[in-house]
């Protein structure tokens, strides 16, 4: 298992969240793209929208497969990564860091949990 | 749940980092790396996969010929010895059992590989279309290995490796000849569009082939690639996959492949479909071509005017072409050209109706 970053949060749908100043950058997890393989089509919120905690907000796409993206916060969405829909090969070769995709100005968490807890969801 | 069945490769996809999957009761491998930079090798230089799931049936014995007659919608007897032919087994009714190749070596000596998901079902109908007949018909699945080398490098990677001449071995021909050792019964063909090869090797003898051939290629662009690939190559081949495209709910006919079913001779379904051929269903197979990088998959309603024709049966993002691409069973006729809309998970959206396949390879 690679490296879990530890300056962020975990959901169950194997989202990161970043949460600095209100506002929150999520993406998915090393273990969410090397799942899904080569990621070839993101549909992303659009800016000005409101998003559920827990509800789909978008589609991640690869060539084998299409997931839903859900919201790992309550908010409005702020920005949206429009360099990874240009190239969304970006969320499997760097996750955690350029290939966020989304960022919301949070009202509400919903149930996220530690690097730690996350790394024992993935090896359970 | 019943334990998962591991081909004579398994640890060297393991040792390689393969993510692997379930498939057919199998375990195998679905990407080495990316299954893009794979599909785009297997177009460019070349590919390595293990097909070792596949059903491999021994089929001999003085009537052999007479009994895969009866079984197949062709006609092996018909073959010349060293050819092999795609076609198909269908039911009493028509209906498609699976798609497979029959190989013929000799007018006693035969070799059938179909589909893994379908191995006992082809088995049983082999065994029992034989019957009264002096033929064996024997699963030699658990003991042999499949690899099949594809791309336009494969000829020059496995010709200094094997003892037999591939400039003269033509497109659905077969030969024997020894790779390190390693007895193979090589064929020249393929599921993925490009030029290449497909050995059957002794489960023993298969990591020996699989390295040569990786070492051999690695220099020529060679990687292994796994079934996610296979899967998007064939797709843009226009090869029809059994479970997407091909059901026992559909006859050759409604499927593109009403040029193997060989009515002039007496085989299992015979009659059903000689009436479907007189009186078509107007049920088929067309290609849909759309824009954008949202693709159809298999499942999504094809409208034409607010009203459903069809069900796509496979659909992805063309790696080579860049745009979706689906292969949609449609009930009303078409021309190419025409838009349809496809309820794409929701949002319809435009595609338009082209020849299949959507990628052949340069001459």
């Amino acid at each position: 298992m690679t490296n879990i970053p530890t300056d962020r949060q975990y959901s169950a749908e194997h989202e990161w969240v970043r949460i600095a100043d209100g506002t929150a950058t999520v993406g998915v997890t090393q273990y969410a793209a090397d799942a899904l393989g080569d990621v070839v089509y993101l549909e992303l919120p659009e800016v000005g929208s409101a998003v559920v905690a827990g509800q789909a907000c978008g589609e991640i796409e690869s060539t084998k497969s299409v997931s839903e993206l859900f919201a790992p916060v309550t908010g409005t969405v702020s920005s949206v990564n429009e360099d990874a829909t240009q190239a969304p090969e970006v969320v499997n070769s760097d996750p955690y860091g350029a290939g966020w995709l989304f960022t919301v100005t949070v009202e509400a968490e919903g149930p996220l949990m530690d690097a730690e807890a996350y790394t024992a969801l993935t090896q359970g | 749940m019943t334990e998962e069945l591991l081909t004579p490769l398994h640890a060297e996809h393991v040792a390689a980092g393969a993510t692997l999957t379930s498939f057919a009761g199998w375990r195998m491998p679905l990407r080495y790396g990316g299954d893009l930079a794979e599909h785009h090798a297997v177009r460019t230089a070349a590919g390595l996969f293990d097909l070792s799931h596949m059903g491999q049936i021994e089929v001999t014995g003085p009537d052999a010929a007479a009994a895969l007659d009866r079984a197949l919608v062709s006609a092996p007897s018909r073959l010349a010895d060293g050819r092999a032919r795609y076609t198909v087994v269908v039911d009493e009714d028509g209906g498609i059992l699976d798609d497979l190749i029959v190989y013929r070596f000799a007018a006693d000596d035969f070799l059938v590989v179909a589909n893994a998901a379908n191995r006992i079902t082809v088995l049983d109908a082999l065994t029992v279309r034989s019957e009264g007949l002096q033929t064996s018909v024997v699963d030699r699945t658990p003991h042999r290995a499949l690899v099949a080398v594809q791309g336009p490098r494969a000829a020059e990677i496995l010709q200094p490796l094997v003892d037999v001449d591939l400039a003269g071995l033509r497109y659905y021909a077969s030969a024997h000849g020894r790779v390190e050792g390693v007895p193979v019964m090589l064929a020249r063909t393929g599921y993925t569009g490009e030029d290449g090869f497909e050995l059957a090797v002794p489960a023993d003898g298969a990591v020996t082939v699989w390295r040569q051939l990786l070492e051999a290629g690695e220099p020529a662009g060679l990687v292994p690639a796994g079934l996610a690939a296979r899967d998007t190559l064939r797709l843009e081949a226009g090869m029809a996959l059994y479970g997407n495209e091909l059901t026992t709910a559909t006859t050759p006919y409604e499927v593109g492949l009403g040029r193997v079913v060989q009515l002039d001779h007496d085989f299992v379904g015979r009659d059903a479909l000689a009436a479907r051929a007189e009186q078509p269903s107007g049920v088929h197979l067309v290609g849909l071509a759309g824009t954008g990088r949202r693709a159809a998959r298999a499942g999504s309603t094809v409208l034409r005017d607010g009203e459903a024709i069809g069900t796509v049966t496979s659909g992805v993002l063309s790696p080579t072409l860049g745009h979706p691409v689906a292969i949609a069973r449609v009930s009303a006729p078409t021309e190419v050209g025409e838009v349809l809309d496809v309820d794409v998970r929701g949002t319809s959206q435009p595609m338009t109706v082209v020849e299949l396949p959507f990628y052949t390879r340069p001459a």
